[in-house]
Formats: structure tokens, sequence, C-alpha cells
């Protein structure tokens, strides 16, 4: 049995290594933003990993300890509400207060003025009930197989519940909208014509004043 | 002492190969802006025979279209969409590496668009102590599957929705300030064209070589 756990935690590590969420390449003064439109009261939770270029190798480094990562999250209003530097892998967490799109924004905190070399970002960012972790609450909690079956379907109904709230709050804006528009054409229409007609008149009579002050009238 | 000793073991063991499961599987969806005459591209390491799905949906900008590739790690095209709003598309890895998802917008002169994608690897990890007892399924435990699964479809249809309101209302916000604004300039340019016509006829009756007859 031990030799068994042994090869698992080997396997295992090796997996660890091998198995790296998303990745994509930015700029080392490159800023990259990515939008999570969310209801409020919602945990999000985002794993990253920065690898610097190596052109020795012509790869990535395994691991760069020297670049930090600056992360920053700005509500619905543009307010920031997480502006934080984080070394070059970890993990970062918020809960929205407030309904809407929240844009994260990840670059890093290099001092270069122009684009230096390239970094490779791994990340993974989980919402709602994908960001809650089971395996922890069933060992705390101390609960059974079907016991945690039901609190992740609890949770899953949670979140649903909070979507069709936000789903009825984003049909309410999209319906002021729509009628404020409806009203802004409506106001536009009948002061365009009152312009129209405004202008006309004053034209008339300045020039007939005009003329009559030329005596050509 | 021996046995508590095998049992934890064993419970190590079980722990790790869940462990190891778990990071088999991944699915990230992002929502990200492509600006015009850009290309992004994102890499994600597939083991063979492992089934992914790569979703996409164009949620504002211009005519609601990318362009989307799908390579396998030896630059063999698996899936080449041009000009499209949304798609799905799920395939089986026939070899282990690196595959890349790219979405251009070079087509494009001015309008940058938001696009929603979801990447997903491989089955939904499985919740923790459910794998260890895979011999006997109570009916219970299956319900609660079927609930689990239903639900996660209820929550995909949710995402699609939210996407296509999202769609509906940007634009709807998109012309409502679009109507402001030609209606403000619209005024300004009538107001100077009826002030520059006064403003030029009374030029042509100030001259000095008099016109001999009105225009």
């Amino acid at each position: 049995m031990n030799t068994l756990a042994k090869i698992l935690a080997l396997v295992l590590v090796i997996c660890v290594k091998l198995a790296t969420p998303l990745y994509f390449h930015i700029g080392e003064t490159e800023r990259k933003c990515f939008i999570e439109e969310i209801p409020d009261e919602t945990q999000v939770i985002g794993n990253y990993k920065v690898q610097l270029y190596d052109p020795r190798t012509g790869g990535f480094m395994p691991s760069s300890p020297g670049i930090g990562m600056h992360v920053e999250v700005k509500d619905p209003e543009d307010k920031t509400i997480l502006s934080r530097v984080y070394s070059s892998e970890g993990r970062f967490t918020f809960t929205s207060h407030t309904p809407g799109e929240h844009v994260i924004c990840l670059y890093s905190n290099s001092t270069k003025w122009f684009s230096g070399t390239q970094l490779r970002v791994h990340l993974d960012i989980q919402v709602g009930e994908h960001a809650i972790d089971y395996a922890n609450i069933a060992q705390k909690e101390k609960l059974s197989e079907l016991q945690l079956r039901v609190r992740q379907l609890l949770d899953q109904v949670e979140q649903i519940t909070k979507e069709q709230n936000y789903q009825r709050y984003r049909e309410e804006r999209f319906r002021q909208t729509s009628e404020s528009t409806n009203q802004r054409v409506l106001w536009w229409s009948l002061s365009q014509t009152c312009v129209l007609l405004a202008m006309g008149a004053w034209q008339m009579k300045h020039l007939k004043s005009f003329f009559e002050a030329k005596k050509l009238v | 002492m021996r046995w508590s000793a095998r049992v934890s073991g064993a419970a190590f063991g079980a722990a790790l190969l869940l462990g190891l499961l778990a990071a088999l599987t991944e699915a990230v969806e992002l929502t990200f802006e492509l600006p015009d005459n850009a290309k992004e591209c994102f890499f994600q390491e597939i083991t063979k025979n492992t089934t992914s799905t790569l979703e996409f949906q164009v949620v504002t900008g211009g005519h609601y279209d990318v362009d989307v590739i799908l390579e396998a790690p030896n630059k063999e095209v698996l899936y080449r969409k041009v000009k499209t709003q949304f798609d799905s598309h799920t395939f089986t890895a026939t070899m282990d590496g690196v595959y890349s998802a790219c979405f251009s917008n070079e087509f494009s002169t001015f309008s940058h668009k938001l696009v929603y994608m979801d990447f997903s690897v491989g089955d939904e990890p499985a919740l923790p102590g459910i794998g260890e007892h895979t011999t006997v399924i109570t009916q219970m435990e299956s319900s609660a599957q079927e609930i689990h699964k239903s639900l996660n479809s209820v929550a995909d249809y949710q995402t699609h929705h939210r996407l296509r309101e999202a769609q509906g209302r940007k634009r709807a916000e998109d012309l409502n300030s679009r109507v402001l604004t030609w209606s403000i300039c619209e005024t300004v340019a009538v107001v100077i064209c009826a002030i520059g016509q006064v403003l030029v006829l009374r030029n042509f009756f100030t001259e000095r070589r008099p016109f001999t007859q009105f225009n």
C-alpha cells in the first residue's frame, strides 16, 4: 500500500506540472482585461501563473519568481474593488456587491517603457458555485456523499436563483433604455420641427428688414 | 497500528488519485475584448482521447462576427470558421500536446469585438467521496446525479440567455446615446445652416458691384 501511495504521489506531481490550465501570451508591458458579468454576492476565484520567456532555450522558464502580477478588479460603477500586486504564481478572490460587469485586468509590474519580452500567463477563473471547494467542506463538516451531493445541488440552485434575479434587473434596465430612446426620438422630432420653423421665420424676418433697409423692397 | 497505517495509506492513495483526476479536467470561460486588426490565441494542453469542447459567442461589436481557428499540436486545423457569430465544437484529442484556439478580428478596420469563449477539457470532476464507491450507486444518489446534470444544463442555458440579452441591451444603449448625439448635432447643423444662408445672402447684396437681378 505504501509503494502504491508513493507511485500515485509521483504520478500526481508529474501530472500537476503537466496539467496546466488555459494559457495565453502577453507582452511585458501589455495589459489584459477580462469581463465577468455576475449577479451580486457572488464569489470569483482566479488562479494564475506567470512564466517569463527564456531566450536561451527558446521556451518559457518553468518558474520566474522575479515577476509580480498586478491584478485590478473594477465593479460595474468603475470603482476599483481589488488592486494588488501578487507574486508570479497565486490566486486572487473577490465577492461582488453590485450586480453587473466586473472587469478583471492583469498586467505585470515591469518598469520597462517599451514592450519587453513575452510572458506566458496561465489563467483559470471560477465563478459562483464552481468556486466552492467541496473537498474542504466535506472534511470540515463531516458530510456523507449524499449530503455533499445535496449541498452541491443547493449551491447550484442558489446560483441559478441569483442569476434569474439578475436577469430580471437587466431586463428592467433594457426596458428603461428602450423607453428613454423612445422619449428622446419623440422629443427630438418635435423640437427639430420647431427649430426649423423658427429658423425659417427668423430668416424671413431678418431678410425682409435687411432688404427694406437697403431700399430694394 | 499496522492496520491503521494501511488504511491511512489507502486513504492517502485514494485522495491522490482523486486529486489526479481533478487536475486533468479543466473548464475555463472567459469574456475578452478583441481590438480591431488583432488576433488572440488561447492554448490548452490536452491528453490523448479526451473529449473537449470549444464554444464561443460574439457579444458586441460591428457585425458580431469573428474568425476562429482550432489547431492541433501538429498545426493541423481541426476547426475553422470565418465571420461566425456563435458556435460550439466538440472534438476528441487524437494526440497529446498543446491545442490552440485563435480568434481573429483582422478583417475589421475599426470595430473591436467582445467575445465570450468557453474551452472545456474532459468531464466535470466528480465530487470527493463519490468516486470511492463506484460499484453500487443507490437510487437516491443516481437521482441526485440526474438533478445535477439538469442543473448544469440550466446554468448553461442561462449563460447563453445572458449573452444574448447583453447583446440586445448593448445595442439598445448604443442606439440611445447615438440618438442623443445625432439630435444635438442636427440641431446645431440646422442653426448654423440658417445663419450661414442669411450671412451669405447679405454678403451678395453688400458688394460694390450690384447684382442686376435677384437669385
